[in-house]
């Protein structure tokens, strides 16, 4: 029994038996896919988080997103007094996590691949574009880059879903797709 | 001198220390099972939307206490009644130190009635994880870290009453599979709190004024390697217990002892890289790290828990088939004793945790599937059907027989026990499917409010998020039924249960050995067994690649 010692004292040399070797063989090689996936996606697949990031201060990256709030401002969004930045096609793009919101709203152009630069200002956020649910993990200090490519047209909600204080709920974003 | 009395039940010599401790280990835990539970109603039932039943504050308030309450205190209070019962009760020894038992017992209830007082008080809601640089009071931390040391000297008890037994030869061989399964959580659980000391320490140092400052990447690396080992305590803990009550139930032998140890031993080497489950999609990590580490290293470890799927039920099948339950694939299985919460619990333990908390564990950790659900409802949806369905149901389900055994009291209200498995694992696992459900469509975690109304800009979340959360709601109270029941049985068991006949017939001799033709279960077939785990590797690949498929339409980024 599994609760009494095993009854062979030499258990580790009996043969094992043929339904757990073929299970054990079949889960191995899913396993091996499984983890080679991985890997492949990075070559054939669209979707791969960047590695570019940079550990800076705080003041350094706030100061850049509110630099390029200046030049590319289009409008404001509704009467929030939030800007709404349309950064040059192709370009960088900023956006800073702090509680309560994400800062400014961009305004992107479908088919063309931005940098998008993201961090935080205070504590950890969670980045999330509704509703394609892309999902990135903010930190102060730490900003990172990813290439990313709107596909089509539209308005897209950024949530924030790393628990990040008592007004974690009222914490938003936007980006608008155009064509 | 340790003193002992004999099981009636079992033949077990017991310790009477060790039977102490682990009543207390195991009614401590029950009461905090309570506590928890109770948070996560009030959790489910704010994020019920149309009943959203707490303010924001007391909501994220609640939640904290709900994540620690059940992730830690109940469920590593029921592990040390574990730990003393694989030890001492099945090696037939004595607990080696009892004395240090009690501090551990009494290190682990300050702790954590420090930390729930921190919690209660309002100023510590910083959730389960804590990451800095939001920050809690110092007694917060100071509560986990005094639990954990108590933890860790029943884990010093636990290693030194299995060498004891072993130089007094109180057993013959080697050690028996559940004993070896606990011992692996055991040496996972001090690896676990090691590392909780490496990062907590400073962090409470840090919430004292005395160290300016922790980095936010260092201390979520560092914090799950806590965090997420904590949880594989849990599973070879659980998957203990589902071969202990194969054993008690059915007699059951392992299909191959070497195969099943093995199979606990990729644990003790892999599972510890789970921590970068937590990493996948934060900024400063490269992707061969996260590849190399979310896989446990090739999923090694992925595979020794396919290997208990197979061998747990299959175990079970070949000690049914030896007693001429032969008919087909499933007479063995149509044959267990369903009205049995002992074996109830258990059965619906394994399924859900293989089918739901597993298959979506690893999507989960896939490095880039998990772009498309990080922090969404989808992992507390994971998370419950392995936490939930799969540890706390399998406690549940061993404390249906350890705790009329050990008191010797015949257990109370066994009418309603019947239900109570069933109840908290269709309720939990429902939870799990629709908390997954909600997460797909995009649903935040740890969010009071979806409707995102006062917040600045609005976004309309899919019509189907606020079905789902609803739904789980709706299962939530389910579950939170068949605890209930649960936690009326043991209470009244150990209140007012009638005192245990003794038993007619003497305890069950192990099945005569003879010579193992093929591995322990003597070369028994388990045609249904293979069959189920046949079942499960397909749903497993089809979801999988689902999940695929879904990732290759959203925005391409690189």
């Amino acid at each position: 029994m599994a609760i009494t010692p095993p009854d062979e004292r030499v258990w580790w040399n009996e043969p094992v038996e043929k339904t757990e070797v073929l299970w054990v063989t079949i889960a191995l090689i899913w396993a091996l896919v499984m983890f080679f996936m991985m890997p492949y996606w990075h070559f054939a697949g669209e979707q791969n988080l960047s590695n570019e990031a940079y550990k800076g201060t705080i003041d350094a990256y706030v100061e850049k997103v509110e630099a390029a709030a200046e030049k590319y401002t289009v409008r404001e969004e509704g009467s929030t007094g939030i800007p709404v930045v349309r950064p040059p096609v192709g370009g960088d793009a900023y956006m800073i996590g702090r509680q309560f919101e994400w800062w400014p709203v961009l305004e992107l152009k479908a088919g063309e691949t931005y940098r998008l630069h993201l961090s935080s200002a205070d504590v950890m956020h969670g980045w999330s574009l509704l509703p394609e649910n892309i999902n990135i993990q903010v930190h102060p200090e730490y900003e990172m880059i990813i290439k990313i490519t709107p596909t089509k047209a539209g308005t897209y909600g950024v949530l924030c879903n790393e628990y990040c204080g008592l007004g974690h709920h009222v914490m938003t974003g936007r980006i608008y797709v155009t064509e | 001198m340790a003193e002992f009395r004999t099981c009636p039940e079992t033949g077990f010599k017991i310790d009477l220390q060790a039977d102490k401790l682990i009543k207390w280990n195991a009614v401590t835990s029950v009461v905090f099972l309570l506590v928890g539970g109770l948070f996560g109603l009030l959790v489910a039932l704010t994020r019920w939307p149309e009943i959203h039943l707490l303010p924001a504050e007391l909501y994220y308030l609640v939640l904290t206490g709900h994540g620690l309450d059940i992730l830690l205190v109940w469920i590593i209070f029921f592990e040390m009644a574990l730990l003393y019962f694989t030890s001492a009760i099945l090696l037939n020894a004595r607990l080696v130190a009892p004395m240090l038992g009690w501090i551990q017992y009494w290190l682990m209830l300050v702790g954590a009635a420090a930390t729930n007082v921190a919690v209660l008080q309002g100023n510590s809601s910083v959730m389960f994880t804590s990451y800095v640089p939001l920050q809690a009071e110092p007694l917060f931390y100071a509560g986990i870290i005094v639990f954990a040391v108590g933890a860790l000297i029943g884990c010093g008890v636990f290693f030194a009453t299995l060498v004891t037994a072993q130089r007094e030869k109180t057993f013959e061989g080697s050690m028996p599979l559940v004993t070896f399964g606990a011992m692996v959580a055991a040496i996972i659980a001090v690896f676990t709190i090691a590392t909780g000391a490496a990062i907590l320490l400073p962090t409470l140092l840090w919430s004292l004024g005395l160290i300016p400052y922790i980095d936010s990447l260092l201390y979520k690396v560092v914090w799950w390697a806590m965090g997420h080992s904590s949880q594989q305590i849990n599973v070879a803990a659980h998957i203990a217990c589902w071969y202990a009550i194969g054993g008690i139930l059915f007699g059951a032998k392992p299909l191959s002892e070497k195969v099943s140890r093995m199979a606990f031993f990729m644990y003790i080497l892999f599972l510890q890289l789970a921590s970068a489950h937590h990493l996948l999609v934060e900024p400063g990590i490269s992707s061969e790290y996260k590849i190399f580490n979310t896989s446990y290293a090739l999923y090694i470890a992925v595979l020794g828990s396919m290997i208990h799927g197979l061998t747990v039920p299959g175990s079970i099948e070949a000690a049914q088939r030896k007693k001429g339950f032969n008919k087909g694939l499933f007479e063995w299985l149509r044959k267990c004793p369903w009205g049995n919460p002992v074996f109830s619990g258990m059965f619906i333990s394994l399924v859900s945790f293989g089918f739901l908390g597993g298959i979506s564990g690893v999507v989960l950790g896939t490095e880039q599937l998990n772009l498309i659900m990080h922090n969404t409802m989808y992992v507390p949806g994971h998370f419950h059907a392995t936490v939930g369905a799969g540890t706390t149901l399998a406690f549940m389900a061993l404390a249906y027989w350890v705790v009329p055994v050990l008191y010797q009291k015949e257990l109370w209200g066994a009418g309603m026990a019947k239900w109570s498995p069933y109840l908290f694992g269709l309720g939990i696992s429902l939870i799990a499917v629709f908390q997954m459900g909600a997460g797909t469509l995009g649903a935040p975690r740890r969010h009071w409010d979806m409707t995102l109304s006062e917040a600045a800009i609005g976004f309309d979340l899919p019509p189907a998020a606020f079905l789902m959360m609803g739904l789980n709601g709706v299962a939530a109270l389910i579950a939170g039924l068949g605890g209930a029941i649960f936690i009326l049985n043991m209470v009244g068991t150990i209140l007012l249960g009638a005192p245990k006949a003794a038993p007619a017939v003497a305890p069950a001799a192990p099945a005569a050995s003879g010579a193992a033709v093929s591995g322990s279960a003597e070369g028994v077939t388990v045609p249904g067994t293979f069959f189920l785990a046949i079942i499960f590797l397909v749903t497993f690949i089809l979801y999988y690649f689902v999940n695929w498929k879904f990732l290759a339409s959203v925005w391409p980024l690189s």
